[in-house]
């Protein structure tokens, strides 16, 4: 089991002070101006060396990102944004970060600045979290109250951080949406490339990185990519914030390190599932967007990108959403994918088309209202959603659908025999005959 | 996509307190000189709430005004993002969290309390007090499931607390955001699992990770020792030469001549550092001629070309290659030798070194 030692977010719960003198005290802040001393290479080389993943579902590795930024400036500004766009179903961990344990980000968005030479950076916080966004500006404001960031402070760093407050589209939590929705537009994703590495942010280089792998950044530094690398599995190192929702005793955030069981997670922190472990059904391992897996692969499951990934699943956001047996797990697939179709851009035919056909068909198979042969027909159509977007918008809705027949198509047919059984329960008006 | 239009009835006009017309002001002064439009949806957003909850249709054309930017593309915004109500909304709105990780938990049963209780969904009570709107997920999942009521969460609810909590609402009697059972934030109920350790608190934290570099100081096995055991032979030499550095920074120049002293001698054929020997023809007259050293005033940080790293560099510098002007200096038949050196299928003319690299002489040299 992971050390309260090793866990970054100590302060995760909220039951500490939230305050810049607190958070100090607890270990942010702590010898910042030496760590830019060791200068830029040496920090992107540290976050190569821990194995940091992006944590905002992807899994591509931090310290690689930064170094895509070009080394010297061409006359144009460089960029960081925070995507704090936190709307993947099931996912409610940035939220804690910002609210909670906000000096440890902006912290790591100084370092991440100096690292990628950029003076400025932006969080994007997505419209909901109304409270959690005053919460952070004060923790900016105390920040630059104390001279720890702005144009002349004590870390000889020009640096200015924003807070940027978006309005309700789950689609600004990618990354080309989230730069044109901050530009003032609608947030449609861009083709890439090229890439924000090269134009971003009003044109200008840019790298958006995820609240948690911001966070994270300073801790890995003071204590060493070694340190970092050390916990976890191989290729799936560190600590990961979980957020465990759904059918448990217990539902709760929680820091553990990478690659825990499945059942270590639920059963220690969550106080198992509701009824027992016999009455688990399913769960999704990572936020809406990856399919689900079904209880007799969840029991020992290591909970890893790899591991997952393996399974034709994945670890997204580390956001399990755990299913027992009374879940109507047709109709929970189906809200999600009502979720989709809502939150479709409309920018490409086949998601804005696709994602309310699939909600339409599954709507009418979760009463059994369907024939046999239409759960290949939406296979196929999810197949051909998938990767024909700009954006993995329309991945992300057509994978739960897949995940949903791979593993239940035999509770769809189930429903539909059901139905067409009692296709007559209610009694049918019969015309007079005319005589 | 959700079907969004402008509310049918509209007030004749809208205009901006001078009191947010001036926090408007500090919203643009975030943004570049020029960009203002980024300022577009906190301006909507203000507009909004000065308007009681909802956007009407004249304040889309006063911020178009305020931002000088055309009518359509801020009715693009106002209606592209969900949290513009385009219609009016009762004193409390309540968005109800239907996605799944609310469903699970039975966000159906707060669905039917809104609907004894309230209404019709997007209808304002007769008493303009209450409206509600099933939302998409608000990022609150392990405390399923909740609603918002204006700014503010209110969590792990239950048909009875939330049919409470509206009739509170209704009547303006105080009521208390957040998890609406015995819990802090998202810690589990009963209390943490985590974070139970005293020492993390009471400021020993502080500067105890510093340790870690007055080791390093001694030298680079202090930092090997520290190493995970599953580094690759890549990660070993990157963070080999990270902890060289904060010894060249105390002794620049004569350490790195040092250093490099000591690598140049070696033929190429012995190439240190390279895990995989590269199948070119070292003696081919297309290598570039390199140095034994680098010059009087010091090497280049070649790592200033965009596609150089630590690692490259130090090959480069194997080669006897330190300075600007040498990869400037290069012609096409030596690009070709040493990008098949460095196994690089066309990346030194894809980056355009050559370029890179005669700007940056040009620079040094002026």
């Amino acid at each position: 089991m992971l050390h309260d030692r090793d866990r970054i977010f100590t302060n995760l719960y909220g039951l500490h002070d939230s305050g810049l003198k607190a958070a100090m005290q607890r270990g942010a802040w702590d010898g910042t101006k030496f760590l830019l001393e060791q200068g830029r290479d040496w920090i992107i080389n540290e976050m190569k060396a821990s194995g940091l993943r992006g944590r905002g579902g992807a899994g591509f590795p931090t310290g690689l990102k930064w170094s895509f930024m070009p080394k010297e400036s061409d006359g144009r500004p460089h960029y960081l944004v925070v995507n704090a766009d936190e709307s993947e179903p099931g996912t409610a961990k940035d939220r804690e970060i910002m609210r909670n344990d906000p000096q440890l980000l902006i912290e790591g968005c100084l370092i991440a600045s100096f690292a990628m030479n950029a003076h400025a950076a932006y969080i994007y916080i997505r419209g909901e979290y109304v409270r959690e966004k005053e919460r952070l500006q004060a923790a900016v404001d105390e920040a630059y109250a104390a001279n720890l960031i702005g144009k002349n402070n004590v870390h000889g760093w020009p640096f200015d951080l924003y807070v940027h407050h978006g309005a309700g589209a789950y689609i600004c939590g990618e990354e080309t949406a989230l730069i044109e929705s901050m530009e003032g537009k609608k947030g449609m994703p861009r083709l890439k490339p090229p890439f924000p590495a090269n134009m971003g942010l009003y044109g200008a280089p840019t790298t958006v990185n995820n609240v948690e792998s911001i966070a994270v950044a300073p801790t890995i530094l003071r204590r060493g990519g070694a340190w970092f690398a050390g916990i976890g599995k191989p290729n799936n190192t560190g600590t990961k914030l979980f957020t465990i929702s759904g059918h448990v005793e217990r539902p709760c955030n929680v820091e553990e390190a990478m690659g825990i069981s499945f059942r270590e997670l639920v059963e220690r922190h969550c106080g198992g599932i509701r009824g027992g472990w016999d009455n688990l059904l399913a769960m999704i391992p990572g936020g809406s967007s990856v399919p689900l897996l079904p209880a007799e692969q969840c029991q020992d499951l290591s909970m890893d990108f790899d591991t997952l990934r393996d399974l034709k699943s994945g670890l997204g956001t580390a956001a399990v959403i755990v299913m027992d047996k009374s879940t109507d797990v047709v109709q929970a697939i189906t809200r999600i994918a009502h979720f989709y179709k809502h939150e479709s851009c409309g920018q490409c035919t086949p998601c804005r088309e696709g994602t309310g056909w699939m909600w339409r068909v599954l709507t009418r198979m979760s009463r059994g209202e369907a024939q046999k042969k239409e759960i290949d027909l939406l296979l196929d159509v999810s197949h051909q959603i998938e990767g024909h977007t700009i954006c993995a918008l329309g991945d992300a809705a057509a994978w739960p659908v897949q995940g949903l027949i791979r593993h239940f198509r035999h509770e769809i047919e189930r429903r539909i025999d059901q139905y067409s059984a009692n296709a007559r329960s209610e009694p049918v008006p019969v015309p007079a005959a005319a005589e | 996509m959700s079907v969004r239009r402008l509310a049918a009835e509209q007030p004749a006009d809208f205009a901006f307190t001078p009191e947010n017309l001036e926090w408007a002001q500090g919203q643009i002064a975030k943004y570049p000189e020029g960009r203002q439009a980024s300022a577009v949806i906190a301006l909507l957003w203000k507009a909004q709430e000065q308007h009681g909850g909802w956007l009407p249709e004249p304040a889309i054309r006063a911020t178009a005004d305020l931002l000088g930017m055309a009518y359509i593309r801020v009715l693009e915004v106002a209606t592209f993002y969900t949290m513009f109500n385009l219609e009016p909304v009762g004193r409390h709105f309540i968005q109800l969290c239907g996605t799944t990780p609310c469903l699970l938990r039975g966000a159906d049963k707060l669905r039917e309390v809104c609907e004894r209780v309230i209404g019709h969904e997007k209808e304002v009570s007769a008493d303009g007090q209450l409206s509600w709107l099933e939302v998409e997920c608000l990022g609150s999942c392990s405390n399923a499931p909740m609603v918002q009521v204006n700014f503010d969460y209110f969590e792990d609810l239950t048909p009875e607390s939330f049919e409470k909590l509206l009739e509170d609402l209704r009547a303006n009697r105080p009521v208390k955001p957040g998890p609406q059972v015995d819990r802090s934030c998202s810690a589990p109920v009963g209390g943490p699992t985590t974070l139970t350790d005293p020492s993390l608190y009471d400021g020993s934290v502080v500067g105890s990770w510093k340790t870690r570099f007055s080791g390093a100081a001694a030298g680079p096995a202090a930092n090997e020792a520290a190493k995970p055991k599953t580094s690759s032979p890549g990660e070993k030499e990157a963070s080999a030469g990270v902890s060289q550095k904060p010894a060249k920074d105390k002794v620049k120049g004569a350490s790195v001549r040092e250093d490099t002293a000591d690598i140049t001698p070696t033929p190429p054929g012995g190439a240190k550092g390279l895990t995989a020997a590269p199948k070119v023809d070292l003696d081919s007259p297309h290598r570039p001629k390199g140095l034994t050293a680098p010059r009087e005033s010091g090497k280049d940080d070649l790592k200033v070309i965009s596609g150089i790293g630590p690692k490259n560099e130090g090959i480069l510098n194997e080669l006897g290659i330190f300075h600007f002007d040498q990869i400037a200096a290069w012609t096409p038949e030596q690009v070709e030798w040493v990008d098949g050196y460095l196994n690089f299928k066309g990346r030194i003319s894809r980056e355009d070194w050559i370029g890179q690299a005669r700007s940056l002489a040009a620079k040094k040299g002026s």
